[in-house]
């Protein structure tokens, strides 16, 4: 096959591109220009500085194949950064690496690549897809602790039937020590951690300077009791604790989590944990990984970030809006937030998270 | 390695036996050309002959030639150097130069603006990218606040010939410094520099087949030119720094090469030239042949051809092509890999988008019909897919 394989400059890539070489593929390796800001900062804890371009040209050279820089970063802005902004000034709560392999990487790059007479696009996420008997499948990848499934949970299957994931079958350690004993400069690279276009970790810097400061009250969520102020509405999201600065602690000492965020009024109410427990969700812009749910209830495992457990649920769908009974309830979800459906190992599909429901309330 | 078509010569080119055998030989001796004792007598005997030889190739005197480490360490000399004199000597501020500079030229002058306070002129050009000596003449009226004009030999990108003859006159009458790049120019276009009223005159090595890392300012010794560099006093004290032997030998042997084959090979280049362009024209009508049509060599240098394809990225058909074995370039400056839309096409008039629909292909004496004609054949097809590749995903709302 005629495959792009994405080239972060990171181990994980490095070694998913070196595999492609080894099966025999024409491998052609291409690193994404997604941010010109975090380029132009030098920063390398994101995905797409100088340095990151350089160590996955090095490895390119290394592996013998070609290698091109593909800007995107104006789609990028459009896409991804651009969304993410608007989402939180909406008080929403996105995931921008599910908006970038949704948008970006399995949608402009795969859309180019065929155009251009490749076969398939691969990447070094932590996952599997595994031919089923109704085409390929997305599986989590076997080391618990690195699988991404989720954060490519929102592929469709003509993406999926595009995309080779040549690292979900081995564990992370695996992965290392296979770029070591290659002599892949990048062997012992550290793991970037935070959002790509974000390079200096300060999202809430990012956001005060981008959707603009939004001060007002942290009102107690159960008695209405303004408990003190906060700078700007937009740097706290539901589930959160750190960042609250009460003067007085609850009254019977326990840690209190921001439970709601209203962006309109720029409130936020804090409370127990208890309250941050939803047995109910509702979602829209459906997915479908594999075969589409309707009508009918089926039980299916629901993901609702990128390192948590999923939980067991009945999922069934109604005039394209996904009504999910979670049987474990989720402690803090935010709207925006993307739920992914598995069943077992297996991504179902996806959808995005606009309404949520609280225990005992109605 | 699979055989390739290499058209991008005005990158570099592959050195020429003569100055690989100099260069080869000179880099098996020693000393230091500034050294007193015999090792670095015989050693500056090499430099002195090297420079002997490229001011006679070039019609100008052995005084003149300062060597650098290249053309962008010549152009930065000759525009700091001409600016900072000017400014000490009689307190001249303005730069004026063309806006299709190369980034060696165009770069310093804009951080002399921003760092120094260099007050600057850009030169328009005509839709071929050509400057007007009148533009010229109209701004050097004012001699006195003009501290040098800048305007290239050749555009690097879109191969456009600047009437720099004139120009150069002009300044000379009015009493302005002129300086011209003539990286592109040298072996492609005649050059007499006794003919040409130039104060200074940029040349580098590996554009013409001699090693990489050398070039020179043709200035003369009544110039003053303030140094850049500064330390051993080396180069009339313009330019410290040991001058690499071995490479002043090869880049002399390139010279004379270079001078002395150039008709003939403008001819040939000529000829390829056209048929190139006419065989991607009828293989993609609406492609835009860019910089002037005139078909002869005192218009475009002879071996340029510089096309835009609507609908398409440069860099996506440069990427195809490349897999089709041919070696191309989008033709703008490019740092990290990401290409910045060509200033030059901005200064034609194009949008952002146009001037990144380009390639340049560069052809040079060893390029064959043959060549020519494998380009035509792949270029519909790399067209075809690099449209499809660039419209909008249909997926994507």
């Amino acid at each position: 096959m005629r495959v792009i394989a994405t080239m972060s400059g990171g181990v994980d890539s490095s070694v998913a591109a070196a595999r492609l070489v080894d099966a025999g593929h024409d491998v052609v390796g291409v690193h994404l220009a997604l941010s010109k800001a975090a380029a132009a900062s030098g920063r390398s804890k994101g995905c797409c500085t100088l340095d990151d371009a350089r160590d996955a040209r090095r490895v390119a050279d290394l592996l013998g194949i070609p290698f091109y820089v593909w800007d995107l970063s104006d789609r990028f802005r459009a896409e991804v950064i651009d969304d993410f902004i608007d989402e939180y000034r909406r008080g929403r709560t996105p995931n921008p690496c599910v908006r970038c392999n949704e948008r970006i990487k399995f949608a402009a790059v795969l859309d180019r690549a065929l155009a251009m007479g490749f076969d398939a696009v691969a990447s070094g996420h932590y996952a599997q897809v595994i031919d089923g008997p109704h085409g390929p499948e997305l599986h989590r990848g076997i080391d618990p602790t690195k699988d991404q499934s989720y954060v490519l949970g929102v592929l469709d299957r003509d993406q999926l039937a595009c995309t080779l994931l040549p690292l979900g079958g081995d564990r992370k350690e695996v992965i290392r020590d296979e770029a070591e004993s290659r002599g892949l400069l990048v062997a012992r690279k550290p793991d970037s951690h935070d959002i790509c276009f974000i390079p200096d970790g300060d999202t809430a810097g990012f956001l005060a300077t981008h959707v603009g400061a939004a001060p007002g009250a942290v009102v107690d969520a159960e008695s209405g009791e303004v408990l003190g102020t906060h700078a700007d509405a937009h740097a706290f999201t539901i589930g959160q604790r750190r960042g609250l600065d009460l003067r007085s602690p609850a009254p019977d000492g326990a840690p209190r989590y921001v439970v709601d965020v209203d962006i309109d009024t720029s409130t936020v109410r804090v409370g127990r944990a208890e309250l941050l427990d939803v047995d109910r969700l509702e979602g829209e812009h459906l997915t479908w990984t594999g075969e589409p749910v309707g009508e009918e209830a089926r039980p299916v495992g629901v993901q609702v970030r990128a390192h948590a457990a999923a939980v067991p649920a009945s999922l069934r769908v109604t005039a394209g809006r996904a009504l999910v009974d979670l049987l474990e309830p989720i402690r803090g979800l935010a709207p925006g937030q993307t739920a992914v459906f598995y069943d077992g190992d297996r991504v179902i599909g996806s959808a995005t998270v606009d309404t949520t429901h609280r225990q005992g309330s109605a | 390695m699979e055989r390739r078509i290499y058209l991008d010569h005005a990158a570099t080119t592959s050195m020429i036996p003569a100055a690989r055998t100099a260069w080869l030989e000179q880099s098996q001796q020693s000393g230091n050309p500034s050294s007193l004792h015999s090792s670095g007598r015989e050693r500056r005997r090499v430099v002195e002959e090297a420079r002997e030889s490229i001011a006679a190739s070039l019609g100008t005197r052995p005084s003149s030639v300062v060597f650098t480490s290249g053309g962008t360490e010549a152009d930065n000399l000759a525009v700091k150097g001409l600016y900072w004199s000017a400014l000490r000597s009689r307190g001249a501020s303005r730069i004026a130069a063309s806006s299709v500079e190369h980034h060696a030229v165009l770069d310093p002058i804009i951080w002399l603006e921003e760092a120094q306070g260099a007050a600057v002129t850009w030169l328009g050009v005509d839709a071929v990218g050509r400057v007007d000596p009148a533009e010229v003449a109209e701004l050097v009226a004012d001699a006195s606040t003009i501290a040098l004009v800048s305007v290239m030999w050749a555009n690097n990108e879109i191969g456009t010939v600047q009437p720099v003859h004139r120009i150069a006159e002009i300044c000379r009458a009015a009493g302005v410094p002129f300086h011209t790049d003539a990286v592109q120019a040298l072996g492609h276009l005649p050059m007499d520099l006794g003919s040409l009223a130039a104060d200074a005159v940029t040349i580098t090595s590996h554009k013409i087949g001699g090693p990489f890392g050398i070039g020179a300012l043709l200035v003369d010794a009544g110039i003053q030119a303030t140094p850049v560099l500064h330390g051993g006093g080396q180069e009339r004290e313009i330019r410290s720094g040991t001058v690499d032997a071995p490479a002043a030998a090869g880049f002399a042997v390139a010279v004379e090469h270079a001078v002395q084959g150039q008709q003939a090979r403008a001819r040939q280049l000529v000829t390829l030239r056209e048929e190139l362009i006419t065989g991607i024209v009828n293989a993609v009508p609406d492609a835009i042949i860019n910089g002037d049509r005139g078909i002869g060599a005192q218009e475009r240098l002879p071996g340029n051809v510089h096309v835009s394809f609507p609908g398409c990225e440069g860099d996506l058909l440069l990427m195809l092509l490349d897999a089709a074995g041919i070696d191309c370039s989008t033709g703008s400056a490019c740092t990290a890999g990401v290409p910045e839309p060509s200033h030059v096409l901005i200064a034609l008039g194009r949008d952002e988008a146009g001037a990144r629909s380009s390639l340049r292909f560069s052809l040079s004496e060893s390029t064959t019909p043959e060549d020519v004609a494998a380009v035509v054949a792949v270029i519909p097809g790399a067209v075809e897919r690099a449209r499809r590749a660039g419209a909008p995903a249909s997926r994507v709302g």
